[in-house]
């Protein structure tokens, strides 16, 4: 059993508004998952979808082996949705202790979670005394109580300062070397490529990409080169199939191509020099996620 | 249901609001027997309440269940607000996601209205036992445990009340604004029941036929009000000549209405709470 969750052409309409269109994916267990796209592209509905708080328009989807009602799957599931929402009137600790009855587990490990989100000098304190970076990590705290198979954040860093954003970050990085499954939901490119080994990518609740981060781009990188004699290098470069897409960028004055096979710096500049053009200028780069992202919904634009 | 119970008074213990409400709640309820049985100096003359016959047996019953009825708008408040809170926290959003189900919710919700209910109804029973017993005149063990029905109607219209506000905290989502909705629904089926009584069906008792079936209307029928019972009130009204007998009796298709509605209520609280996507 190493599939946790899973998506059949799951759909929701608002209106004639299409927010989730078709849906297809399944997450398997222990790789970090980052459900990449812009705000408004469906990232929060899908996720509503699935822990039961949106209802479907149309379409499937199940928990583990979906043999256990969504309710009762969900208990063995952490998840965050946008803000932090607890009881304000109640401490840290009372809150937690709520989530564990909720979940059907013993408090026992509330202490223990509110360590690790460095929060157990706070825990009785009430919650509508802390800051948004605290109710954030106490919500982090709240999903891990029960040990999830699958810990879903939603927007885990919105509106935090860089430290929070930083604090955020190292206790994600440090519940994903445990082991735990996560998913998570962002539309910041660099959080998502930080700490996820595979990526969704949604634009107006149309999935257009799903798989690793390292087959997103199956182009082997591209090269940035300078020469004196632009126009002999452009020649050389056209003639030759290591290279595909040059282009001269204007803001740099740089002439770039893309690569077509693994090819290191060494190699391409020893080529160039026998072909009699030495290089001032020589950079190999991998696309950043960024770019790749760019890239992949402006074609389907 | 226990874990649900569970949940549900974790949730309101820690409440100020619930805790100061419910204290005047039962507050109240004590207070008003106490002053009942304090005597006044009133121009020369001793009074006291409990001389006029409110407190025997089994007419206490009767009076009592019938007064304690204005205070249930204290725990309805905690009610509503336990409903509409649970929305604007978001933390009925988050106990879904934490594993609860739509139904649990509802269901946690109605078993604390029933808990609510009952411990109101033991507590009304208390305190009439302990006023009837200092100053009823008659306290055979046959009288007292007589006309009990009052306090069954007493717990189903509490029933009944309480699982309206639960429906209307849902509907409305704020507390004042679920209040609101309560007096003006009052208001809205004074007027209908008015326009009935003395426009179209120009009759009290066919116009009764048809209000005793109004989800507010139903629950007032249940308890009826006790003056016009009272011995001094019968001896004024003879000494008038005017009947003023009315049916005080408690009947078992009242309390099927309440409950029905009781029902209803929970049942729509339940189809609005899945409808929609928080």
């Amino acid at each position: 059993m190493n599939t946790i969750l899973t998506l059949k052409n799951l759909t929701k309409k608002f209106g004639v508004l299409t927010a989730v269109d078709n849906l297809t994916f399944t997450i398997e267990k222990g790789h970090v998952y980052g459900i990449l796209g812009p705000n408004g592209s469906g990232k929060s509905t899908t996720l509503g979808m699935v822990l039961n708080v949106v209802n479907k328009t149309s379409g499937d989807f199940y928990w583990f082996d979906g043999k256990d009602s969504t309710h009762n799957a969900l208990k063995k599931v952490g998840a965050i949705i946008e803000h932090p929402n607890f009881y304000p009137y109640m401490t840290a600790k009372q809150n937690l202790d709520l989530v564990c009855k909720i979940k059907n587990v013993t408090n026992a490990k509330v202490e223990e979670k509110l360590e690790i989100v460095g929060l157990l000098d706070r825990k009785d304190h009430k919650f509508k005394t802390f800051s948004l970076g605290m109710k954030q990590r106490l919500a982090i705290a709240s999903a891990l109580l029960n040990d999830p198979e699958i810990l879903i954040l939603d927007e885990p860093t919105n509106g935090l300062d860089p430290q929070g954003i930083h604090q955020i970050r190292e206790i994600i990085r440090k519940i994903a070397a445990t082991g735990t499954t996560i998913l998570l939901a962002s539309h910041l490119l660099d959080e998502v490529e930080k700490v996820c080994s595979h990526v969704i990518i949604i634009r107006k609740g149309v999935m257009l990409y799903a798989g690793s981060v390292d087959d997103m781009n199956a182009s082997f990188g591209y090269v940035e080169l300078k020469a004196k004699n632009e126009e002999f290098l452009m020649e050389i470069l056209k003639n030759h199939d290591w290279f595909e897409k040059i282009k001269i960028d204007e803001e740099t004055g740089l002439t770039k191509a893309n690569l077509t096979k693994p090819i290191e710096a060494e190699e391409l500049n020893k080529m160039l020099f026998e072909k009699g053009i030495i290089l001032s200028h020589l950079v190999k780069r991998k696309e950043s996620l960024e770019q790749q992202f760019l890239e992949l919904t402006k074609q389907n634009a | 249901m226990l874990r649900l119970l569970n949940i549900e008074f974790h949730k309101l213990k820690y409440s100020k609001s619930t805790k100061v409400l419910s204290i005047i709640y039962f507050g109240l309820f004590t207070f008003l027997a106490l002053f009942a049985s304090i005597k006044f100096n009133f121009i020369g003359l001793d009074f006291q309440l409990a001389d006029q016959g409110i407190f025997n047996f089994p007419y206490i019953w009767h009076f009592n269940s019938y007064f304690a009825s204005f205070l249930k708008i204290f725990l309805a408040i905690v009610i509503v607000s336990m409903m509409s809170n649970e929305y604007s926290n978001r933390t009925l959003k988050q106990n879904l996601i934490d594993g609860m189900s739509k139904k649990e919710f509802v269901l946690s919700k109605f078993y604390t209205v029933l808990v609510f209910s009952v411990v109101s109804t033991l507590f009304i029973v208390l305190v009439s036992l302990i006023l009837g017993l200092a100053f009823s005149d008659f306290t055979e063990l046959s009288i007292i445990f007589s006309d009990l029905e009052f306090i069954l109607a007493y717990l189903v219209k509490l029933i009944g009340f309480f699982s309206f506000c639960m429906f209307l905290g849902i509907l409305v989502k704020r507390s004042a604004f679920a209040l609101g909705f309560l007096f003006v629904w009052w208001i809205f089926e004074s007027i209908i029941i008015g326009i009935l009584r003395f426009k179209i069906m120009d009759d009290a008792e066919k116009t009764g036929y048809i209000t005793q079936f109004f989800p507010l209307e139903s629950m007032a029928n249940l308890v009826k009000q006790p003056f016009t019972r009272l011995n001094v009130i019968q001896t004024a009204a003879n000494q008038l000549q005017t009947d003023i007998t009315s049916d005080y009796g408690v009947h078992w298709y009242q309390i099927i209405i309440v409950l029905a509605w009781t029902a209803i209520f929970v049942w729509a609280s339940y189809r609005l709470l899945k409808s929609r996507d928080l």
